[in-house]
């Protein structure tokens, strides 16, 4: 019998494993074979928790103590002085754990986890995602056993319909109301999708959730194929996501093995089977009907709606696709009541909802709210405000198809209405954080470089006007932009949401329109003033060397790649502007703060 | 092996018991050992390794098994302490392993504290 009295649990997600986290594993079972303790401890590779920026995280139950920044090294202290002696480490205890006493504080308690609500990541960092049963004993394929036995596929749609939960992916179209359409097609062949092919830059919802808790996701298509009458699944997902990828893999498997995937599941006579799409990577097969073409084997290209995939979706069959985190619900809804998922969040706007922060922000990492919680919560509360004493410039939310939202409208409620109204959208769950350092037009730049890039060329809208308003935008970078520019490229956007063919072009001048409602100044400035206020543009730059203060120490002429600098030893120094490239390693270099940009 | 509703309620039962050690419940019985440097040289490691198989046999829900440091008592280690919500502290001296095994069926599934092993009783 097992004689576990400890759980070691190391993250495997994809932020941990790159920062060495595997390593870790191995050393805590060399250290604990060599004082022979592996039999009462057990090490376990979990999903992500969340707090990305302080990984590798170390977690040891039952004390829940939370160890971040974890090196190799510190393994051995970890098992000699907690795990055998039962004395917590606390010079690698995460900060926020302690309070003003020094006292160790529940998870739950800390800044990171108090206002945050996790029923899409309730079993991330929880369970080990490559073990079914560790999934099974959180109530995992209980939804299906419930749905199965004692529920029609109708009450099945009935009870996401009554949870309010609207689609994660982007949109926020009612799960249930997409599931009902498919339900109500006459055809013997439907089919279930996952849309995992997350693709704006910053995101990482979805990946998170394939890599902790891919059974939800398993569990949750199995339910959709109930309720609509589909006996096949596939999930979409971009082949840059190895982990996620295998994690996938290795669950389909044991779902089969335990029968929760093929013939007559649960001895209830329905079938169903489950394959992963890898895709290649392209962001415009997040789109629906460019998805389904991939899965076809077709070139990644949108097709004109209607016909919706709930009617003529993938190989022409009616189809039900959704978004990861969607999925992810639809297990916990199903098992505990749809008034449990309709209790939390907003009128219009159920349940939580999982943001990946990154940007200026101390806390990078993913968090899962409920609807409604203010901007300002989510990034001084939870994400720990702007590092470095910056100030706060702006949050970009909903990537490439989202918009800027400024200091002034912080109190936001983050929900499908509020963040449209201001111009933004709740998207997947991306949200940057940018902070005085941050041009607002080099970002409207840098987004609009992606959608150009990923834009797949269909229509001309979105295939030669974005690549317009993108040398449009650097007209202005480089400082030779007039006002009549910053006119012409507010009429291109409108022209371009109203003509492209889908979603990637319907939306990709949003970057742009929300900067210049936002920060029209910044645009100004770079034209009227030819100052790029945030001083990033690198055109509009100048560096110079103050006289009063260079004591020409040689410094900065030695470090200039280019030679620009000039000057006598002990006398004072120039910078020759034609040369300048302006990588400001003079600037660094320099002691006495003799050089300035402008 | 294909599994019916009645082994999947199985499997939830087992594993639950396994990973109950990662939530934090301050409902929680906590069995402390003590595992200093006195505790182990008196023979801790036996106790807790005793503790926490009984425990696990009889499936005891909603107790936690830890260890801790030195309390100052050296002379009566091995030490351990049962903390129960609402109940005051029990201090059990000088174990071994039959005797641990018996706290733990006396006291954690009886109720009944097993007096002669308190640090009351104790020369």
């Amino acid at each position: 019998m097992n004689l576990v009295r400890t759980h070691v649990l190391v993250c495997g997600g994809t932020g941990c494993t790159s920062a060495n986290s595997p390593a870790l594993i191995d050393e805590f079972h060399k250290e604990l074979d060599k004082r022979d303790l592996s039999k009462e401890v057990q090490v376990i590779q979990t999903g992500c928790f969340g707090l990305c920026a302080l990984g590798p995280i170390v977690i040891v139950y039952p004390e829940g103590s939370f160890y971040s920044m974890v090196k190799v090294e510190d393994v051995s202290e970890i098992v000699e002085e907690h795990i055998l002696k039962g004395r917590i480490v606390t010079r690698l205890l995460y900060e926020g754990s302690l309070d003003e006493m020094e006292l160790v504080k529940s998870l739950d308690e800390t800044d990171f986890y108090k206002k945050q609500h996790r029923i899409a990541l309730r079993n991330c960092g929880v369970i080990n995602p490559e073990d079914i049963d560790e999934y099974i004993a959180n109530d995992g394929y209980q939804a299906l056993a419930k749905a199965l036995t004692s529920m029609t596929p109708q009450e099945v749609i009935d009870t996401v319909l009554a949870s309010g939960l609207r689609g994660r992916g982007g949109a926020g179209f009612p799960t249930g109301r997409k599931w009902q359409f498919a339900a109500n097609e006459d055809n013997p062949q439907k089919y279930v999708c996952c849309n995992a092919d997350e693709g704006d830059p910053g995101a990482f919802m979805d990946r998170s959730l394939l890599e902790g808790d891919p059974h939800s996701i398993i569990e949750a298509m199995a339910l959709a194929g109930y309720a609509i009458g589909a006996n096949q699944g596939y999930v979409y997902v971009r082949a840059e996501y190895p982990i996620a990828v295998n994690r996938l893999k290795i669950a389909i498997e044991q779902a089969k093995e335990y029968g929760f995937l093929g013939k007559d599941i649960f001895g209830s006579g329905f079938d169903f089977d489950l394959d992963i799409r890898l895709g290649a990577g392209a962001f415009v097969c997040g789109e629906e009907t460019a998805l389904m073409a991939s899965i076809e084997g077709h070139r990644g290209e949108p097709r004109p709606r209607p016909p919706f995939p709930a009617v003529k979706g993938l190989f022409g069959k009616p189809t039900v696709l959704n978004n990861v985190e969607t999925y992810a619900n639809i297990p916990w809804i199903i098992y505990h009541g749809p008034e449990a998922f309709a209790e939390i969040g907003t009128e219009k706007s159920k349940g939580t909802k999982v943001f990946a922060l990154g940007g200026k922000i101390t806390n990078t990492g993913l968090v899962e709210i409920p609807m409604g919680t203010t901007l300002r919560e989510v990034i001084e509360e939870i994400g720990g405000g702007v590092p470095n004493g910056k100030k706060f410039k702006a949050a970009q939310t909903g990537g490439p198809s989202g918009g800027c939202i400024p200091e002034s409208l912080l109190d936001t409620p983050m929900d499908f209405e509020s963040l449209a109204e201001v111009g933004s959208i709740m998207g997947s769950g991306g949200l940057i954080v940018m902070d005085e350092d941050n041009c607002m037009v080099d970002i409207a730049k840098f987004f609009l470089q992606f959608t150009v890039d990923e834009s797949c060329g269909k229509c001309v809208p979105c295939r030669v006007g974005m690549y317009r308003l993108h040398e449009l935008l650097e007209k202005i970078t480089s400082g030779n932009g007039t006002l009549e520019d910053i006119d012409l490229i507010e009429e291109l956007c409108y022209h371009i949401k109203e003509n492209s063919l889908c979603g990637l072009g319907q939306t990709a001048p949003n970057p742009v329109l929300s900067t210049l409602e936002h920060f029209r100044d910044e645009y100004v400035a770079h034209v009227t003033e030819k100052r790029c206020p945030a001083g990033v543009c690198k055109e509009l730059l100048r560096y110079f060397i103050i006289a009063d203060k260079c004591t020409g120490c040689t410094a900065c002429s030695r470090v200039c790649p280019t030679n620009a600098i000039s000057g006598e030893v002990k006398k004072v120094h120039e910078i020759d502007q034609d040369k300048c490239i302006k990588c400001g390693a003079c600037m660094e270099r320099c002691r006495f703060g003799a050089i300035v940009k402008i | 092996m294909k599994k019916s509703i009645e082994e999947l309620n199985a499997i939830r039962e087992r594993m639950q018991q396994n990973i109950q050690v990662r939530t934090e419940n301050a409902d929680n019985t906590r069995v402390v050992v003590g595992m200093a440097t006195c505790g182990i040289a008196a023979g801790a490691r036996p106790v807790l390794t005793a503790i926490v198989d009984e425990v696990n046999r009889r499936k005891l829900k909603n107790v936690t098994v830890t260890q801790t440091g030195c309390i100052g008592v050296c002379r009566l280690e091995p030490i351990v302490e049962i903390y129960e919500p609402g109940k005051e502290k029990v201090t059990y001296v000088n174990m071994d392993e039959n005797k641990a095994r018996q706290v733990v069926s006396e006291h954690l599934v009886n109720q009944r504290v097993v007096d002669e092993y308190t640090i009351g009783a104790a020369k």
